[in-house]
């Protein structure tokens, strides 16, 4: 009895996340909340994934965990003891590779093991072993821009698990790297992770894509945007090597893609007030790439009606970037997104079927009557006697409901439509919005 | 990798002959600097050529020491100024006044204070002549430094925390790394800059004091006094020589090594191998050598020196009521040493004479502007044509940067004898030793913004058959518009602080004075008029500042966004 209490200690939570809040002062009185109520419990031996769009707090939580940012409320305890820092038993691979340029590959790998000032045998000898675990043998005089993208991040991996940390936290490893390269790192890792090779207890890792995900996690916590709250937790059942063409597999990605896409439930205990439908993020999207999509769908295979993955496998896109393209449909009228379908409306397929200055009229008009930004902007240009506005006023605005960032992209995408539907004109070096002239 | 007996090879023998050589030249020039003043009295410089290497050792030194300091004060400095919010507040406004303001001006207070702290010894003259070579490089290698450690890029920043790096261990794997391409180049740049106050601060009057101190620029100035033209034309030829050493040994070398230290991790265009490199590559005694130190050199940085870094920064609040005392307490400062400039300047000073140094500066403003503007019509076209020939530009870049480091009063016997023969007006003749300096600045910029303008870019305007004007207009000055800039700051910087040394001229007797700020600054140095110097300095910098903040500044960001690639 007493040993089975022993190793249940042993066993306990690495990492235990309560009530996590992390919120970015934008002025005086407001503040833009980017996690809500986060909780998170990782035990050994298990690989966790964040799944969500982006700018969905995924990657805020990550560097939560990781020591690099701290939580504004709620609380981060690695092993029981509250996390205040960047700790030792916990070790990060960078979505961006985040190689030193100036250092080879083995003083990039060395470089954990130098900041605990282990002696260099010692050094020298764990550099080495990790070297070749991740397969790069033979590339240690090599400097990172030599190597292609996957043996960079090889690097970022070997450099990460040298100090043989209990929990590797991941970064959207392989969303920089091309598919294949992408496949071929995925099984590596997982190979050496089900042969217990790895000098780990367990991974965190952040992604965007639903596959990966459910290829290579146990568990998949689903992320909802503003602010990033965990919409849903499912447990993978699958044995690895795991087959992304098995039914039930498929299936796992089909219900994943309907929980993102389900509208998001409004809960009774929100004390944030409801942002205005003024002060909504847009994502940045461009026309072409709205009214290609609505073509798309109008035409034989679909006849106005998808499923989300299979039409995400036939346009090679990713459901973070799928994701937005439905929406900014939806918020226009012109399509409606369900349960991971998404149906052309009557006006999608006026859409479709229109010349291009029809198409500019159509989009004015949803513009002015389903974006109230954009409305605002019209009618704003309107009502001045020399119909011209500061693009100034209305990122300050924006700002009040969202981070700067969110507000220029915002900002950004409403120009670009606003311009598409000659609904306004903006020019860049003034950073003045004017009413287009009448030719 | 085998083992071969380690036989020397032929560069082994040169190298040996270079190093003893160096320091057989050195040592006599390190025992001089200790010798008491009236050895090294007002007659210790001779105008013979034989003297000239000694000469040209001692300025050299003299150089790199300053050249130390300044690396030292750039790394405390601008580290201080990248780290503390509060200390940063203060130092950057600071550090972009002193880019500005003519250090010539101060040179006769820092000769008096070092003089006085080692009173009998030429170290205290040294130490002066050190001190205004170092304030002549110091400044925008600070501000380069300063502004890599504001940019790291936050992935490595990231993942330098979480591998929880000492400061130390950061300092030395992440920062210093990052900020060594654009420190190399601004170290040249300040380098080339230095010359001309080494000519200006081996011999210098204050009042009825004549300090000298054994180098090419006392040697120059005794020159000049003298009349004795072959004595210049030697003083060039050592000067030449010297530049061309340090280049090939130092400079090439360290611009080929520091291109490793950038982050772009696409491989750029590989620039070729300068020897010197190849040679501490290829040699075994000096790679065994270059290897060793640089094992040493990273095992230092290695060292766990600080404590590491591990609370995350404390939250914006808790501070904010800190930075109102800080702020108050700043703002106190300024306002008592404003006090003590006004009741200072005010003792010895009219409003008239403020009114007469403003007028000044216009005419001094306009000569600069001048030389500016010439140096641009004469020099784009050039500079363009050279930089579209990538052979041309390969042999031409080196060569402006090495007469950007030329001394203008190198120059003053042939202008003052020109004016003198054709009884010329100096206040607008004086006006080409500015040009002869500064010009240089734009030229290299220039062939660099050339030799960057894309290749596809080209292509489509010969393809449209887009020529003549508005070839210039719409296509290349656009393109080179960010480096035209940076070319016309930096040589603005440089016409102001010539205009000290060039608006007043002498050969022999004949001194020519043209009216400007600068023969004011000079002529109160002369008299040593502290007041006088003090007013002329704050105008000449409030000048410089006011141009920079509404003009350049301004032009630069338009510029650089302008030509973003899209």
């Amino acid at each position: 009895m007493d040993t089975m209490v022993a190793a249940g200690v042993a066993a306990g939570p690495l990492l235990e996340v309560q009530a996590c809040r992390k919120a970015y002062k934008t002025d005086a009185a407001t503040e833009l909340l980017v996690l809500d109520r986060v909780d998170l419990r990782i035990i050994a031996g298990e690989i966790v994934g964040l799944l969500g769009r982006s700018g969905s707090g995924k990657s805020t939580l990550l560097r939560v965990v990781a020591g690099l940012l701290s939580p504004s409320g709620g609380e981060v305890r690695w092993r029981g003891v509250p996390l205040v820092g960047p700790v030792e038993g916990i070790a990060m691979v960078f979505q961006s590779f985040a190689l030193f340029p100036w250092l080879t590959v083995r003083e990039n790998v060395e470089l954990g093991l130098e900041a605990q000032g282990l002696p260099a045998a010692e050094r020298a000898e764990r550099t080495e072993a990790a070297i070749d675990l991740i397969g790069l043998g033979g590339y240690e005089g090599a400097y990172p821009k030599e190597l292609s993208g996957g043996m960079r991040q090889r690097v970022g991996l070997a450099r990460a698990l040298v100090v043989h940390p209990d929990l590797l936290l991941m970064d959207e490893p392989f969303s920089a790297l091309d598919v294949l390269t992408a496949e071929t790192l995925r099984t590596d890792l997982i190979d050496l992770w089900s042969e217990k090779r790895l000098p780990v207890k367990s991974m965190l890792m952040v992604t965007h894509n639903i596959e990966e995900a459910v290829l290579m996690c146990d568990r998949i916590l689903v992320f909802s945007a503003n602010p990033g709250r965990i919409a849903s937790e499912l447990k993978v059942p699958f044995p690895h090597p795991r087959n992304r063409l098995d039914k039930p597999f498929r299936q796992m990605v089909d219900d994943i893609y309907a929980v993102m896409t389900r509208r998001a439930q409004p809960s009774g205990r929100q004390i944030v007030t409801p942002a205005p439908a003024f002060g909504m993020a847009l994502h940045p999207v461009s026309t072409n790439l709205l009214a290609g999509l609505i073509e798309t769908l109008a035409q034989p295979p679909y006849d106005g009606r998808a499923d989300l993955p299979a039409l995400a496998t036939a346009l090679q896109l990713e459901a973070d970037e799928l994701l937005p393209l439905g929406e900014a449909l939806a918020l226009l009228r012109l399509a409606e997104v369900e349960e991971g379908d998404i149906r052309l409306t009557d006006a999608g397929r006026r859409f479709a079927a229109a010349e291009t200055d029809t198409r500019k009229a159509m989009f004015a008009a949803a513009l002015k009557a389903h974006v109230p930004l954009a409305a605002a902007i019209r009618q704003v240009l309107e009502e001045r006697w020399n119909h011209r506005a500061s693009g100034e006023r209305f990122r300050d605005e924006l700002e009040d409901h969202m981070s700067p960032d969110y507000a220029n992209d915002t900002l950004h995408t409403i120009i670009s439509w606003g311009r598409y539907a000659e609904l306004y004109a903006y020019d860049e070096e003034t950073d003045q919005f004017s009413l287009e002239e009448a030719a | 990798m085998a083992v071969r007996p380690r036989l020397p090879n032929a560069w082994d023998f040169i190298a040996a002959a270079a190093v003893l050589g160096a320091l057989m030249g050195i040592a006599p020039a390190v025992r001089g600097t200790l010798a008491p003043i009236s050895a090294a009295g007002l007659a210790a410089v001779h105008l013979d050529p034989a003297a000239l290497p000694y000469y040209a050792i001692r300025t050299t030194l003299r150089m790199f020491a300053a050249l130390v300091c300044s690396i030292l004060f750039t790394f405390g400095y601008g580290t201080l100024a990248a780290k503390s919010r509060r200390a940063e507040m203060i130092l950057v406004p600071l550090l972009d006044i002193l880019q500005s303001v003519p250090i010539l001006g101060f040179l006769s207070f820092t000769v008096v204070f070092f003089v006085s702290l080692f009173p009998g010894r030429v170290l205290g003259l040294e130490f002066a002549a050190i001190f205004a070579i170092f304030t002549s490089q110091a400044w925008n290698m600070t501000f380069s430094f300063y502004q890599s450690l504001t940019t790291v890029p936050p992935d490595l920043d990231e993942a330098a925390r979480s591998f929880r790096l000492s400061a130390w261990q950061r300092f030395w794997r992440l920062e210093v790394p990052f900020a060594m391409p654009g420190l190399v180049w601004n170290t040249m740049l300040s380098m080339s800059g230095a010359w001309f106050f080494v000519v200006a601060s081996e011999a210098i009057t204050v009042g009825s004091h004549t300090w000298t101190l054994p180098g090419i620029g006392s040697f120059v100035a005794l020159a000049l006094a003298n009349r004795n033209l072959a004595a210049i034309g030697w003083a060039i030829a050592a000067m030449l020589v010297v530049i061309l050493i340090y280049d090939q040994i130092l400079f090439r070398p360290l611009v080929a090594w520091a291109d490793k230290f950038r982050v772009e991790t696409t491989a750029a265009a590989p620039i070729p191998e300068p020897w010197m490199l190849a040679l501490l590559r290829r040699t075994r005694v000096l790679r065994l050598g270059s290897r060793t130190m640089g094992a040493v050199l990273a095992g230092l940085g290695g060292l766990r020196l600080a404590p590491r870094q591990s609370r995350a920064p404390i939250s914006l609040t808790q501070s904010r009521t800190a930075d109102r005392l800080w702020l108050a307490f700043v703002t106190l400062a300024v306002a008592l040493a404003l006090w003590r400039i006004v009741v200072f300047v005010s003792n010895g000073l009219t409003l008239a004479a403020f009114g007469e140094t403003l007028i000044d500066g216009c005419l001094s403003l306009l000569r600069v502007l001048t030389a500016v503007a010439i140096s641009i019509l004469i020099w784009v076209p050039i500079g363009v044509w050279m930089g579209l020939r990538p052979r041309v530009a390969r042999l031409a870049q080196p060569a402006a940067q090495f007469l950007a480091a030329f001394p203008a009063n190198l120059l003053f016997p042939l202008i003052v004898i020109l004016i003198v023969r054709y009884r010329l007006d100096p206040n607008i003749w004086l006006t080409p030793l500015l040009l002869i300096g500064t010009q240089w600045y734009v030229l290299f910029n220039v062939i660099a913004g050339a030799v960057a303008f894309p290749g596809d870019l080209r292509e489509a305007a010969a393809n449209f058959r887009i020529r003549g004007v508005l070839w210039w207009r719409r296509v290349i000055l656009p393109g080179i518009l960010p480096y035209l800039v940076t070319g016309a700051i930096t040589a603005m910087g440089a016409a102001w602080n010539t205009t000290i040394v060039a608006e007043v001229a002498s050969w022999g007797h004949t001194t020519l004075v043209a009216r400007g700020l600068g023969s004011y600054i000079a002529q109160a140095t002369n008299d040593g008029n502290t007041a006088h110097i003090v007013l002329g300095i704050a105008v000449m910098s409030g000048f410089v500042v006011i141009l920079n903040r509404l003009f350049w500044r301004p032009l630069y960001e338009f510029a650089r966004r302008r030509a973003a690639p899209t």
